[in-house]
């Protein structure tokens, strides 16, 4: 007995950090999901010149609960043909994957569940792409034209892909020299420049691959509801519904997290080693302070009793975090004594939030496309994917890797590399433009061949 | 190193309970199911279905999977590759290095250009 405690308590002593990061993440998540489809719902009606959601709580704060509920207590329909088991497993599947790949990201230096796994990002792109079987397998069991094709749709745009996404990393990963998630963002502070910067057009790559791949518009061909009513959730309801929707929103986190980490810097501010921009430390802190004041502004405007109070609440919570965020940097200023204690929180606290600061403006130029674009039809998609994307990011690859030896040979370092990657990018866009010309030109004779295919 | 990966399987654990955990509390707190009929067959915006779906479809579809296994396995090939060119950059082997990768991705674009004569590439 004494033993089992003895290895018990060992066990808890060298893994309770990532153990807690793992358990915040199962029970945040969800709700930070439930908060980006408010957000979404919110900026998509400030360009539609609407309101959005007001109702529930002040602003529509409370929305995301009330959805949670409603879809906790919804009837839950299976259809009579579909394959019982597999229609309960499939959401299960995709949300496991998406959530599982949560697991190899780093946000921020200290809030990591697998700390030293060489693997890093090729865990987390392995791991996210299973959740294609979740999709396929649910529409597969649900027996229904709508979402077969929706399935099938997803996993040949997701194949597809997958493809450029993981090259694009390649031209990435050829600056990093590593796979861990802790070394690439070190060889990124010691390079002193962003990989994002070096290798444009991998980054643009991967940006265009992440929205395909995560089935989002205006590549949202495997839930057109145009032709298709929801894809492969046609028949999902209730909170099987809303797993898939967990899914498909925390791929999006993933696969920002991914770009951040591999091209934007990961949890480091921009310049890191630029001192004279030290005073960007300070900018998390007054972000916070200036929205809790908005929210104190908008205190007395509220409506009722209940919604003034929780935008009190809210107010207090923003400057709780703002509070939070500058402890660190405002302790070395009253005692300088404490300097080397608090640098760990520094670079935990402030490194998290420049993460979430990242990751959020590339979800919020995820939804930016969502509402400016059109969406494709599905032969141009596979077009822009196989024609396009596949041959320019094998090309990057290739001048990245003549640009690096040029850099070597001319002893060039951190932001002096530019010299050589810029002419490179361009060579790749320009042979890029080529191709598309080429394309252009071969058009019209296939469109007057034969009719489209109408089961795709 | 094995050690690094306990954590994840832990989280494994723990991510697969979660939705089995919260499907099983829906069931337990919304009220029970009382369709039938027209309610619980597919959806085809109100018209009956007339076939069964697992039917046949496109053979494009196969044509998308089998290339993705040739282009995503050279994409793994690579990935080993990029990890070390760095190094070999440094230690004024990249030339080596990069002409090794132009001829295994050369053998690619070969394989890639007759696709795209074939029309293996084309949709419609």
């Amino acid at each position: 007995m004494q033993a089992v405690t003895q290895v018990t308590t060992e066990f808890v002593k060298q893994y309770w950090a990532p153990l807690l990061c793992g358990f915040a993440i199962v029970a945040i998540l969800p709700l930070i999901v439930g908060y980006v489809v408010l957000v979404e719902r919110k900026i998509m009606a400030d360009m539609q010149a609407r309101l959005g959601p007001m109702r529930v709580g002040p602003h529509g704060l409370l929305q995301p609960i009330a959805d949670a509920v409603k879809l906790l207590i919804k009837e839950d329909i299976i259809p009579e043909d579909a394959d019982k088991l597999v229609f309960w497993l499939a959401p299960v599947l995709s949300v496991g994957a998406a959530l599982l790949a949560m697991a190899g990201l780093a946000i921020g230096p200290a809030f990591q569940i697998a700390k030293d796994i060489n693997i890093g990002i090729l865990f987390v792109v392995g791991v996210s792409a299973l959740g294609i079987f979740g999709i396929v397998l649910g529409g597969w069991a649900s027996n229904s034209h709508y979402s077969l094709i929706g399935a099938l749709r997803s996993s040949a745009q997701l194949v597809s892909y997958e493809t450029a996404a993981g090259m694009a990393l390649v031209s990435g990963l050829l600056f990093a020299g590593t796979l861990n998630v802790t070394s690439i963002v070190q060889a990124q502070y010691d390079q002193g420049i962003w990989f994002g910067l070096l290798a444009p057009v991998a980054f643009f790559t991967y940006l265009v691959a992440s929205i395909a791949e995560t089935n989002r518009a205006p590549f949202d061909l495997p839930e057109a509801e145009s032709e298709l009513v929801a894809g492969y959730m046609t028949e999902f309801s209730g909170f099987r519904w809303s797993l898939y929707f967990l899914a498909e929103y925390t791929n999006m986190i993933v696969v920002a997290s991914v770009a951040t980490t591999l091209f934007l810097g990961g949890w480091l501010r921009p310049f890191p080693r630029t001192h004279w921009l030290d005073f960007l430390d300070f900018l998390p802190m007054v972000l916070m302070t200036g929205i809790g004041i908005y929210g104190l502004l908008r205190v007395p405007k509220q409506p009722a009793r209940v919604q003034q109070l929780f935008m009190l609440a809210v107010a207090g919570m923003c400057f709780a975090a703002a509070f939070v965020l500058a402890a660190p940097v405002l302790i070395p200023f009253f005692k300088s004594s404490l300097i080397a204690a608090v640098k760990p929180y520094h670079d935990g606290i402030l490194g998290g939030f420049w993460f979430i600061f990242k990751v959020s403006l590339y979800i919020y130029f995820f939804m930016w496309l969502r509402f400016t674009l059109p969406r494709y039809r599905f032969d141009q998609l596979m077009r822009l994917g196989w024609h396009f994307l596949i041959p320019l990011s094998i090309i990057n690859v290739l001048v990245i890797g003549v640009a690096m030896i040029l850099g070597s040979h001319f002893h060039l370092e951190g932001w002096q590399l530019l010299l050589t990657t810029i002419p490179a990018s361009v060579l790749a866009l320009i042979i890029a433009l080529f191709i598309l010309n080429a394309e252009q030109k071969s058009e019209p004779q296939r469109a007057s061949g034969d009719a489209s295919d109408t089961y795709a | 190193m094995p050690g690094a990966y306990l954590p994840v399987l832990i989280y494994a654990a723990l991510v697969v309970a979660f939705p089995v955990v919260t499907l099983i509390f829906a069931k337990l707190i919304r009220p029970a199911s009382t369709s039938y009929g027209a309610k619980l067959k597919p959806y085809e915006c109100g018209v009956a279905p007339e076939s069964h779906s697992r039917g046949r479809y496109s053979v494009r579809f196969y044509i998308i999977a089998m290339l993705f296994v040739v282009f995503d396995v050279e994409t793994m090939f690579l990935i080993p590759w990029a990890i070390l060119y760095r190094s070999w950059v440094v230690a004024h082997m990249g030339l080596f290095a990069l002409i090794s990768m132009f001829v295994f991705l050369g053998i690619l674009l070969v394989g890639y250009v007759w696709l795209y004569k074939k029309g293996a590439l084309e949709w419609a």
